[in-house]
């Protein structure tokens, strides 16, 4: 029983997969709240797939690339649930889950990109081959600098049709997806670690701010 | 210790420290503390996302240590709390998260909590019960409050605020006269240190909110910013002068300016309120000056003053097991599964519904 998720987008998405196939999966109604949908939308999968947490034999997680704070929600879940349950964990790029949905699903046939939403007027993007396979390493990147006629997965293409005009659906990640992708080895396993892909915001302060607005400038 | 009181995990990430306890009733048994301060310091202050970013790494190895301190199993434990607010919105995240996937794999309950009762409620671990009513002095980085607490889980208006500060947090000013002085972020400990060796009453720095006027509409209230701004004024002037800046005499006087002033309106409202326990916690209760001034002042007026060791007084995971366990002893509703972070939660909101 593979528990599955991701909530590297405004989606949060919860699947269980008995080997075979997904048994229950979920998908919150309104987007974000990613701490606060999250557990008990395990919950409700778990309940639907007719087993306890204590039947979960292996988890699978987004680890974006995506918005930090949504993202630290699933793996610091996936990562404290798999200590309790002693269960293996395994990390996924959401990129990549979104690439073997769109793949399986027959939307694309050849070369194609994966680009969602980074804030800021920016995408987090990554290239794929006919099979699904990522070519590269995701970036995040302004859409003007990484615009192209190929097919593009994701919300990226929707946001910034100017520079993605082939945009097609899958918007977001689907943990249903995610599943599939982990079961059916369609992917590459990652350590459960965030794909932050950007550093903190942070300045480093210049000497001591004078408090006077007439002081003198200090060294 | 008997073993049938609560086995509780504490889970605290509100700001730079990722901190899980373990408590059974009023007995510490673990009190892990993985903080991030060293990769803050060079910014002067803490940055969000660095500190939410360190509580992701650390939170895993962080319970993992707890209970093996406490010689423990995580099957053991009969309730989870955490800090859902006040605090940092993506720091109380990552604990908020962790806390509800220990309750769901664990099939325990959970209780969201209030920071700042916790604070309180630490102090049962080291002088037991608390005693209701008592009168609570919350003092640190993120706050300075006066509280009147009749019940500690915050039933039927058991934490009623009496004042709290109109500007600067008083750690807050102890931080930010550091930098003026050249001293190591977080300001606290190296003012406390410094101060050792200089005047006291070298310097006569004003006390905010102490005025007759003042009083008649902020009696309990606080007031640093006023303060801060006097010393940079005096450091300032005395750097223009081409004279050296008496760094432990400034200290000094600095430290005692903040403390005189936390320890009279303290002693004033429990006076006003008839109240005969003082309770003082948070990171700067962890001040030396503070605490023997407040011993010294409160002992003549037959007031007793309760200060966790200060250890317990900065922030960490076993002051919120204190409060989980307590929430579990007096039968108290479990936070359901979707109880949020909420990072300016009021002081009165003590537990999650
Ligand atoms: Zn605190």
């Amino acid at each position: 029983m593979l528990l599955a998720f991701d909530t590297a987008s405004p989606t949060v998405t919860v699947a269980v997969h008995d080997g075979t196939d997904v048994v229950a999966a979920a998908t919150a109604a309104i987007g974000m709240r990613h701490g606060e949908q999250l557990a008990p939308l395990i919950e409700q999968v778990l309940t639907e797939a007719g087993i306890t947490p204590a039947g979960v034999t292996a988890i699978a997680v987004g680890v974006g690339p995506g918005p930090f704070t949504g993202l630290r929600v699933g793996l610091v879940t996936a990562r404290t649930l798999a200590h309790v349950l002693e269960v293996p964990v395994h990390g996924v790029c959401s990129l990549d889950a979104l690439a073997v949905g769109a793949v399986a699903s027959g939307v694309v046939d050849g070369d194609f990109l994966v680009a969602t939403d980074a804030r800021r007027k920016e995408v987090y993007l990554a290239s794929y081959d006919a099979q699904g396979r990522r070519r590269s390493e995701p970036v995040v990147e302004r859409p003007a600098v990484v615009a192209s006629t190929l097919p593009v997965i994701g919300e990226g293409a929707a946001l910034y049709p100017d520079s993605f005009p082939d945009g097609r659906a899958p918007l977001r990640p689907d943990a249903a997806w995610l599943a599939r992708a982990v079961i059916g080895e369609r992917v590459e396993i990652l350590a459960p670690e965030p794909l932050y892909l950007r550093r903190p915001d942070a300045e480093i302060p210049r000497a001591a701010k004078a408090v006077l607005p007439d002081a003198a400038p200090t060294p | 210790m008997t073993a049938d009181e609560p086995l509780v995990l504490g889970i605290e990430t509100s700001c730079d420290e990722t901190g899980v306890g373990i408590v059974r009733g009023h007995t510490l048994l673990a009190d892990a503390v993985a903080s991030s301060v060293e990769e803050h310091a060079r910014f002067g202050g803490v940055v969000p996302e660095v500190a939410s970013r360190a509580h992701l790494e650390a939170m895993v190895p962080t319970i993992q240590r707890a209970c093996d301190t406490a010689g423990i199993q995580l099957r053991d434990v009969d309730a989870i709390a955490v800090t859902h607010g006040p605090g940092l919105a993506g720091a109380l995240l990552v604990g908020v998260a962790s806390a509800k996937a220990l309750a769901l794999g664990l099939g325990k309950p959970i209780y969201g909590v209030n920071h700042l009762a916790a604070h309180v409620a630490v102090d049962q671990l080291e002088h037991g019960p608390l005693p209701e009513p008592c009168l609570a002095l919350l003092v640190s980085g993120g706050h300075s409050s006066l509280l009147r607490v009749t019940d500690i889980t915050g039933h039927e208006g058991g934490i009623d605020p009496l004042g709290a500060t109109i500007d600067d947090a008083a750690g807050e000013a102890f931080d930010k006269v550091a930098r003026l002085l050249g001293l190591p972020f977080p300001g606290g400990p190296h003012i406390d240190r410094v101060a050792r060796e200089g005047d006291q009453v070298a310097i006569d720095f004003p006390r905010g909110l102490t005025g007759r006027r003042d009083l008649e509409r902020h009696r309990f209230d606080f007031s640093f910013s006023g303060l801060k701004t006097a010393v940079a004024r005096w450091v300032e002037a005395r750097e223009r002068s081409g004279e050296p800046v008496p760094v432990a005499d400034v200290a000094a006087s600095f430290q005692e300016a903040v403390c005189d002033v936390l320890v009279r309106k303290a002693l004033d409202a429990a006076s006003a309120e008839g109240i005969e326990d003082l309770m003082i916690g948070g990171g700067v209760a962890a001040n030396s000056r503070l605490r023997a001034m407040a011993e010294e002042r409160a002992g003549k007026l037959g007031i007793r003053v309760r200060v966790p060791r200060p250890g317990l007084c900065t922030d960490n995971g076993a002051m919120v097991a204190a409060l989980g366990a307590t929430m579990v002893a007096r039968g108290r509703q479990p936070s359901s599964l979707d109880l949020p972070a909420d990072s300016s939660l009021p002081v009165t909101d003590v537990l999650a519904g």
